[in-house]
């Protein structure tokens, strides 16, 4: 899928993600040569279409983890990995409670991906610090 | 006038997302790892309840008992059983450098299956993903989770990668997308004529598909009575042998029904290891012996077709 610029034949750049937790999600694509944006807006399903095939709108901004799509989706999985971690990450009260504000669809992976940030640095409890120490050096953005 | 507008092809730049590109990384992370597997072997019926499973489980310690390096995948993500027969059940997965170690089990294979990742035994497989518009998603997110059980587990190197499917003849096409063309398509089938009708669809979707490979094993086919050890047949007078016959495909086995075999299975002890002396055992190791041979003369045939 492109984005192209009628006015400047040029085609659009994603600039960013939303994702509202309903299901639905918002790409901005903008114009380099006359700063022009369009929104693209899907529904749940064509969300969940692209999704399940480990896809990511806009581009990938960290590597993809092993079994990502599994773990990320799987509302029934346990902690099957738990005995690999050699440090047990706890979550702060705050870092919770702004991990319950990223959309259920992603946040099983958001907090993955937070949560092995900290087993590698051996950091034991994630507050929003951490978390925002993590999304400036992993490039994150919007979780 | 009909103004000129460019086509998607003749646009070069990928605006960002890069679908492209991130296919192109989901596969060449699959080619990357079935390049150290020698053979991926796919068991399949296209109807449930004829022992897939039991035949993979079997199939797999009777590989290892030759000597061979072994992995399993259990493809069946929604009843996912390989892990109980191979007495694995709920075994601990981590996460490696190159992926994630699958489980270890008794019979000396690898194994990853879906009931590894759930959170109990009672779990049943349910997505995050609502699921009254399941069938838009479904298909593709359960070939998703194929593609990453074979993808991502470190499998290391192996002689042989058996992939167990579930039933349904839309799932061997499912397989030929990640593995266009496996060393053998072990097709299980029972004498009954439900089996055999369900089966021979499958040949034929095999055959329309391109498999060359494609062979038959016969599960449940007679059984001899415990008490005066007269022959018996479950099915009546069929048999996977008149299926092989009418279907001109190769029988490269035909094990007979046993309750203890049944017995042991459900404790997760392959009757291979458990009860090595039975009929059912001396067949499935039979079948191992002519894959063995199978998959050597398939080496040959490619490297006479390939020499200079």
């Amino acid at each position: 899928m492109k984005f192209l610029c009628l006015a400047c034949d040029t085609v659009m750049s994603f600039a960013e993600r939303q994702l509202p937790g309903d299901g639905t999600m918002t790409a901005v694509f903008t114009c380099a040569a006359c700063g022009r944006e369009v929104a693209m807006l899907t529904n749940p399903m064509e969300t969940q279409l692209v999704s399940s095939l480990g896809i990511q709108v806009g581009g990938r901004s960290v590597p993809e983890q092993p079994m990502e799509l599994v773990r990320s989706t799987l509302a029934t999985g346990g902690d099957a990995f738990a005995e690999s971690a050699p440090v047990r990450v706890t979550w702060s009260d705050d870092a919770n409670e702004r991990l319950a504000r990223v959309p259920t669809f992603v946040r099983g992976m958001v907090k993955r991906i937070y949560s092995d940030y900290a087993r590698e640095r051996g950091i034991a409890t994630i507050t929003p610090d951490i978390m925002d120490r993590a999304r400036a050096e992993l490039g994150l953005e919007g979780m | 006038m009909t103004r000129r507008i460019r086509s998607y092809a003749e646009v070069a730049d990928v605006g960002g997302s890069d679908i492209g590109a991130q296919v192109a990384a989901q596969a060449e992370r699959l080619t990357r790892r079935l390049a150290g597997i020698a053979h991926v072997v796919a068991v399949a019926s296209g109807k449930g309840g004829v022992g897939k499973s039991f035949v993979t489980a079997n199939l797999a310690a009777a590989l290892v008992q030759r000597g061979h390096r072994v992995g399993v995948v259990d493809a069946d993500v929604n009843g996912p059983t390989t892990a109980l027969m191979l007495g694995a059940a709920r075994a601990p997965l981590a996460i490696a450098d190159d992926g994630v170690r699958p489980a270890a089990t008794a019979a000396g294979c690898t194994l990853m299956s879906m009931d590894l990742l759930l959170a109990s035994a009672e779990a049943p497989v349910r997505w995050r993903e609502p699921a009254d518009a399941g069938f838009v998603w479904q298909s593709t997110l359960e070939t998703g989770a194929l593609r990453e059980f074979i993808a991502d587990t470190a499998w290391g190197e192996l002689d042989y990668l058996l992939v167990d499917l579930p039933p349904g003849t839309d799932r061997i096409t499912r397989l030929l997308t990640l593995v266009p063309q496996p060393a053998a398509l072990l097709l299980v089938t029972t004498p009954s004529a439900a089996a055999t009708a369900v089966v021979a669809r499958s040949i034929t979707h095999a055959r329309h598909a391109g498999v060359h490979d494609v062979a038959l094993v016969s599960n449940m086919d007679g059984f001899a009575c415990a008490t005066c050890g007269t022959a018996n047949h479950l099915f009546g007078d069929s048999s996977g042998a008149a299926l092989a016959e009418r279907m001109q495909l190769p029988l490269w086995g035909t094990i007979p029904f046993d309750a203890a075999v049944g017995a042991d299975t459900d404790r997760g002890r392959p009757v291979i290891l458990a009860a090595p002396h039975t009929a059912a055992a001396r067949a499935i190791a039979a079948v191992a012996r002519v894959l063995d041979d199978h998959v050597r003369t398939r080496v040959a045939r490619t490297t006479a077709a390939t020499a200079p």
